[in-house]
């Protein structure tokens, strides 16, 4: 027999009763025939049948439509500061960070690819650091958070344009 | 005439490159200096005897110096024989160059030159040398060495080595080559970056950032025994080593108060201190080589700007003020020039500072410079740039007409670090 899940079984149980009460006081082609036959075709239940539902808990961070998806604050040009549009991301990260005090996040700075290699590494750690500010404001503890910077080592964008500048302009948040 | 033997020097380098089985830097010469010196550089007696060809290598090293026109000689002359100086003095040489090659019983070769000026009819030099057959290459820069010394009045470069980072396909490789670019070797291999290589000054170790624990580190690594030492992992990023003159301790930028700032901890990572107190970004530390100084670059007075603090720590003063942004400096062996990257018209060119007059010289036409460092007699500067779509090393002499770059068949090379003479 087809494995069924014992709401299905409720519902098609259900729908059968409302039919056949329905049957006796409606005419007969107003009726989708289909239904009909498939209220003739239930077997009796066994009412001691016992059937398995599988639950687990999900956590957020994983997943890929929830709020805490989006990992990366982008900035402008020679900026350090967080943008507005990027406070609910960071509130919801906040808010996971304080509700799992057992999870550590790696916060990554980096810039685009114009300038000196070491210069590049402090300006994206302001850009880590800045992220990490607002984490701590919002009531994330130091232990949870450690702000590093990739500088324009790690490019995530390998043109030279500004559309490419601009996605490597970014701080993101790393899981640990 | 000068055409002819640019062509010369470079087809023979090429030959010297093509009898290598791994992969070596190609060495392009684009400018020589002012004036050059004509010297003859006769085949040593005997020389394919051994593994390399010392007056090949010879050739190569002072025609590269940019202050040498290499005459050609006819067959080997040995030290041993005979000289018409007047013949060589009309071929146009000042000066000649002789030698011999000899098998010892003990494996050693037994290498003989001596340097001869033809408008005094005298020797001015001669240096005798018991060598292993591996360090036939070294022998050979030891005598171009001496022959620029006697000639130019200043140590030549030749026997030392280049440190630079390497990018093939997604490896990164720390780099060891000779300063020719010839016998190239791998010190690290990684598959995340490394980045600011720093000599030790016995040219036995190397500092270097490495991002092999997902966070700027810094490393030193004893090239001989492998050793790695981490010296410092703080919380945040640490960066940019630079040793201490006499190889005690190591100035490096760490961002574990928040900005990043200079401090200075002992070459085994201990004794960490802190030396820059600023509410903006202090990196690029680099010892003076009195060792009583230390230059940085900060951006405390808006753009970046290179400034200058006592190692006991002080009040910093300001060196560059022209243009707003001035990064990487990197002082001369004698203290006098400072050598930086300057963005200028959007362009990031290298430039020399002379510290006494405040004149400055831009020293690249190329828009995309990086990393200096001087050459440790102080007459080149080795840099990072970008030729055609590639990145290559570049060398420039410090008044700009000596230039050469030095690339890769595959690859992209960067962070060049030039090495310390070495006993």
């Amino acid at each position: 027999m087809r494995p069924a899940s014992s709401l299905s079984t409720l519902a098609l149980v259900v729908s059968s009763a409302v039919l056949l009460a329905a049957c006796s006081s409606v005419k007969l082609d107003e009726k989708p025939p289909v239904e009909e036959k498939t209220a003739k075709t239930v077997a009796p239940t066994d009412t001691r049948e016992v059937k398995t539902v599988e639950t687990k808990s999900v956590d957020p961070l994983d997943d890929p439509k929830g709020e805490l998806a989006k990992r990366s604050v982008y900035f402008d040009f020679d900026s350090y500061i967080v943008k507005d549009e990027f406070k609910p991301l960071l509130s919801a990260h906040g808010r996971y960070l304080s509700n799992n005090k057992q999870r550590k996040i790696l916060i990554q700075g980096n810039t685009d690819e114009r300038g000196g290699s070491e210069y590049n590494l402090a300006l994206g750690q302001k850009r880590a650091e800045a992220v990490r500010k607002s984490l701590s404001v919002l009531g994330v503890p130091e232990s949870q958070m450690e702000a590093v910077s990739f500088g324009k080592e790690k490019p995530k964008a390998l043109g030279h344009d500004e559309a490419s500048w601009a996605e490597n302009r970014r701080a993101d948040i790393v899981y640990q | 005439m000068m055409n002819k033997f640019l062509q010369r020097s470079i087809v023979l380098i090429g030959l010297l490159f093509a009898t290598l089985a791994h992969a070596q830097l190609r060495v392009e010469i684009s400018g020589v200096g002012a004036t050059q010196i004509p010297i003859a550089i006769a085949a040593f007696a005997d020389e394919s005897l051994a593994p390399a060809q010392v007056s090949a290598i010879i050739k190569a090293d002072l025609a590269r110096s940019g202050y040498f026109k290499v005459i050609d000689t006819g067959g080997p002359i040995s030290e041993t024989a005979a000289v018409n100086f007047n013949e060589w003095k009309s071929r146009g040489a000042d000066a000649l160059v002789v030698g011999s090659v000899q098998r010892l019983a003990d494996g050693r070769f037994d290498v003989r030159y001596k340097l001869l000026d033809t408008v005094k009819a005298a020797q001015i030099s001669s240096l005798p040398m018991a060598v292993q057959p591996q360090s036939m290459r070294l022998a050979a820069h030891r005598i171009a060495d001496d022959i620029y010394q006697k000639l130019l009045g200043v140590p030549g470069a030749f026997a030392t080595r280049i440190a630079y980072v390497t990018k093939v396909g997604r490896e990164y490789r720390l780099e060891v080559a000779d300063a020719d670019g010839e016998d190239t070797r791998i010190a690290l291999r990684s598959n995340e970056p490394i980045i600011s290589p720093s000599w030790s000054p016995d040219g036995t170790k190397v500092a270097y950032v490495s991002f092999e624990q997902k966070k700027p580190i810094v490393y030193v690594q004893n090239l001989i025994t492998t050793q790695r030492t981490v010296i410092a992992n703080f919380k945040g990023s640490n960066s940019a080593p630079n040793w201490s003159p006499d190889g005690s301790k190591l100035a490096v930028a760490l961002s574990r108060e928040g900005l990043t700032q200079i401090f200075i901890v002992n070459a085994d990572g201990t004794g960490l201190r802190r030396l820059t107190s600023s509410d903006s970004i202090d990196t690029e530390p680099q010892f003076a080589p009195d060792g009583q100084t230390i230059y940085f670059t900060s951006d405390r007075s808006g753009g970046p700007q290179i400034y200058r603090i006592n190692v006991n720590g002080g009040q910093p003063q300001r060196v560059t003020f022209s243009g707003s942004y001035n990064i990487s400096p990197r002082i001369s062996p004698d203290g006098k020039t400072l050598a930086y990257i300057a963005r200028r018209d959007g362009k990031f060119q290298l430039h020399a500072l002379d510290l006494a007059t405040n004149q400055e010289l831009r020293l690249s036409d190329t828009a995309k410079d990086e990393s200096p460092s001087f050459s440790p007699n102080g007459k080149y500067i080795m840099y990072a740039t970008e030729t055609g779509r590639r990145l290559t090393l570049a060398v420039v002499s410090v008044d700009g007409r000596v230039k050469q770059t030095l690339s890769m068949q595959a690859g992209d090379i960067r962070e060049p670090t030039w090495g310390p003479f070495m006993k």
